[in-house]
């Protein structure tokens, strides 16, 4: 019954709502990916920490991107996004690539090759965010999903018995089952790492601090400070994302500093836990059982009228 | 490192690399974005090279639909079982009561089946979660499977009558939840078609348990009945669920707006159709059913008729009715079959995810 009263409790405190009397801070990443250089050493060391299996080993077309997206094989994914500021206004889309055809350059054939600065490279790791109130969580049917007392989201994996129900509850597309394997799989924050007072792989391996791991009180403060240093310096895209606890997800416990829409590292703009409508669902649900009941009586209703007639 | 220094003592106001300025330099996006932070969301609809936002449900066809079908089938069912024990229809109670066991065997067998780990399923059965409509739904059918079991048993040896009845009537008192969470549980997802539709979803979903059992009722009716006046109540049922299930859906895609594309096209879009055309053949056919005796007595006028009267009446009526009911059956399968895949569809399509959410932020503003 933790979800439930994860549910209720809004204050940010998701281990203490999850049963835990007497618990460390939370704990949690802030990503600030203006800082990031796509180095993909937390992609290396979350895969040989956890031993996670290789999970294909792509050239996806998507810029420098050879993992897709998050998922089962992958619980630290580099995003890239080139993405040209010439053409005024808002930088068009990167068109998907087909894997066909290379485009023409310089693209539209006469028009003045563009200056190099005009291309925008971003480069971004994403991760499971941990959420406050974590749909996968409140969805699990066998409680292997469960609550840290770091506040951080972990799946038993002696317990799951792959029911997926998790995979499409979560809104920003983390969690995914192996198929070899039927569990489901996602980051961990390193639990056994923190358990030891150790830091994340992640975290540890990356070179430039575009990963930093704390307590999220700390990470909070550092990066308001870092959105207010770059908009001083100009930076008016910066922006932080999933640090806000009145959020759909009551707040991340992994955010991220991004210099664009969330939409165009593959984020939701706006995610809602899906739970939040669950109350209304099962009154619904509740209503629409009563209805078939009601319809059923009224079908020997109607046919014991047209006996007698 | 524009700020810094190489001296003897080192290096000389450096900063480290977490407070690097991005674009410092880049003086044409500098100078474009400064001060034009969007507040208005973009007209246009962007992503990360079209890559879904969240990830496509595991779950696969024909497992969790035909799950949803079979359990909105013995759900009902069940209901149908009790009237027809209760009102005195020996065949109606045995084909519904056996309908019901079978098809809640069958939906549970479909669920172990897609699990990941089906050694494992009863790990369902280790907590009971109100925030998981799965966990709800696994102690719902491990309540209800067993009773719609002895019930059926009872029914079809003619032994044990009261325990019979009173398993009957906890199938009847289970069966309606069993038919409306597994509405619940496909809406309490991120996938847009699905938990978008939340309000109606349990209606089309009660609906569609109406029509399937009504079908099976009429099925097993016309094959096994003495009389023909046993099929009225599953003819009068399969009448309300397809009405219901219609008008819901109808009412949920036209609700929902740009996210009720996959149910209108592609492969959600041919099985809901077929749903509906379905459910209207099985409703007409299954009337004209009815209709054969007296209209055979009063259509001695026209030499037509008398024709389309020999055929509603006697074996051919027989005919009609079961061919209404395998119609509805197979029109309740088509609706789960078709909101399976519109929802898949609606999770392969960031445009689902993405503009909905848009939409919802630039009203917050406003």
């Amino acid at each position: 019954m933790t979800s439930l009263l994860d549910m209720l409790t809004a204050d940010g405190d998701p281990a203490s709502a999850g049963g835990y009397a007497d618990h460390p801070p939370r704990m949690g990443f802030f990503t600030d990916t203006s800082v990031c250089i796509g180095c993909k050493a937390c992609e290396v060391a979350c895969k040989e920490w956890n031993h996670v299996p290789e999970d294909g080993l792509n050239l996806t077309g998507m810029s420098y991107d050879n993992s897709a997206g998050l998922g089962a094989g992958t619980w630290r994914h580099v995003a890239f996004i080139e993405r040209s500021v010439a053409s005024g206004g808002r930088p068009p889309q990167t068109p998907p690539s087909t894997g066909g055809s290379i485009p023409p350059y310089p693209p539209g054939g006469d028009e003045p090759p563009e200056p190099a600065l005009d291309i925008r490279w971003l480069m971004a790791s994403d991760v499971c965010k941990h959420c406050t109130h974590a749909a996968c969580l409140d969805v699990c049917p066998t409680g292997s999903l469960f609550r840290t007392e770091f506040g951080t989201v972990v799946v038993q994996e002696d317990i799951c018995n792959g029911c997926g129900y998790c995979v499409p509850a979560c809104p920003y597309g983390v969690i995914d089952r192996r198929e070899d394997d039927g569990r489901v799989w996602k980051c961990t924050l390193c639990y056994d790492r923190l358990g030891a007072g150790m830091e994340p792989a992640c975290a540890k391996a990356c070179p430039t601090d575009s990963i930093q791991f704390g307590p999220l009180d700390e990470l909070r403060e550092r990066a308001a400070r870092r959105v207010g240093q770059l908009h001083e310096s100009g930076v008016a895209a910066a922006r932080l994302y999933g640090e806000d606890p009145a959020d759909g997800v009551g707040g991340d416990g992994a955010f991220f500093l991004l210099l664009d829409e969330p939409e165009v590292y593959g984020l939701p703009p706006d995610p809602v836990v899906t739970t939040t409508d669950l109350p209304a669902m099962w009154r619904r649900a509740g209503a629409a059982a009563g209805t078939l009941a009601a319809g059923a009586v009224a079908a020997f209703a109607v046919a014991a009228l047209g006996r007698r007639r | 490192m524009t700020e810094s220094d190489v001296t003897r003592e080192g290096l000389r106001g450096v900063r480290p690399g977490s407070h690097a300025h991005p674009g410092r330099n880049a003086g044409p996006w500098r100078r474009r974005r400064r001060g034009e932070r969007p507040m208005v969301p973009p007209a246009e609809f962007t992503s990360y090279y079209g890559k879904p936002v969240i990830n496509r449900p595991v779950w696969s066809s024909p497992d969790i639909p035909g799950y949803l079908f079979l359990g909105g089938l013995a759900g009902a069912s069940s209901l149908l079982g009790a009237g027809a024990q209760l009102t005195g229809r020996p065949s109606l109670a045995r084909t519904a009561k056996a309908g019901a066991f079978g098809a809640g065997c069958l939906s549970m067998v479909a669920l172990v089946h897609d699990l990941g780990r089906p050694a494992r399923f009863a790990n369902m059965l280790r907590v009971l979660k109100v925030s998981s409509p799965m966990s709800v739904g696994s102690w719902l059918l491990s309540g209800y499977v067993p009773a719609a079991g002895v019930a059926a048993a009872c029914a079809l040896t003619g032994r044990f009558p009261l325990i019979g009845a009173a398993a009957t009537g906890g199938a009847a008192l289970l069966g309606p939840p069993v038919a409306a969470y597994t509405a619940a549980l496909i809406s309490d997802t991120a996938v847009p078609a699905w938990h978008d539709g939340y309000p109606e979803m349990p209606f089309v979903f009660a609906g569609s348990a109406a029509t399937a059992a009504g079908g099976l009722g009429l099925l097993g009716t016309s094959l096994l009945a003495a009389s023909p006046a046993e099929a009225v109540p599953a003819r009068n049922l399969g009448l309300f669920g397809a009405c219901l299930e219609l008008a819901a859906a109808a009412r949920m895609t036209r609700r929902i707006g740009m996210v009720a594309e996959p149910y209108h096209s592609g492969r959600g879009g041919a099985y809901m159709k077929a749903g509906e055309v379905l459910a209207v053949l099985g409703v007409a056919g299954s009337l004209a059913g009815a209709a054969g005796p007296p209209l055979s007595s009063a259509g001695q006028r026209f030499a037509g008729a008398q024709s389309l009267g020999r055929l509603l009446s006697g074996p051919r009526g027989r005919v009609v009715t079961a061919v209404s009911g395998a119609a509805l059956l197979a029109a309740s399968a088509a609706t789960r079959w078709g909101i399976f895949h519109a929802g898949m569809a609606s999770a392969d399509d960031p445009k689902y995810t993405v503009v909905p959410q848009r939409e919802r932020l630039a009203r917050r503003v406003a």
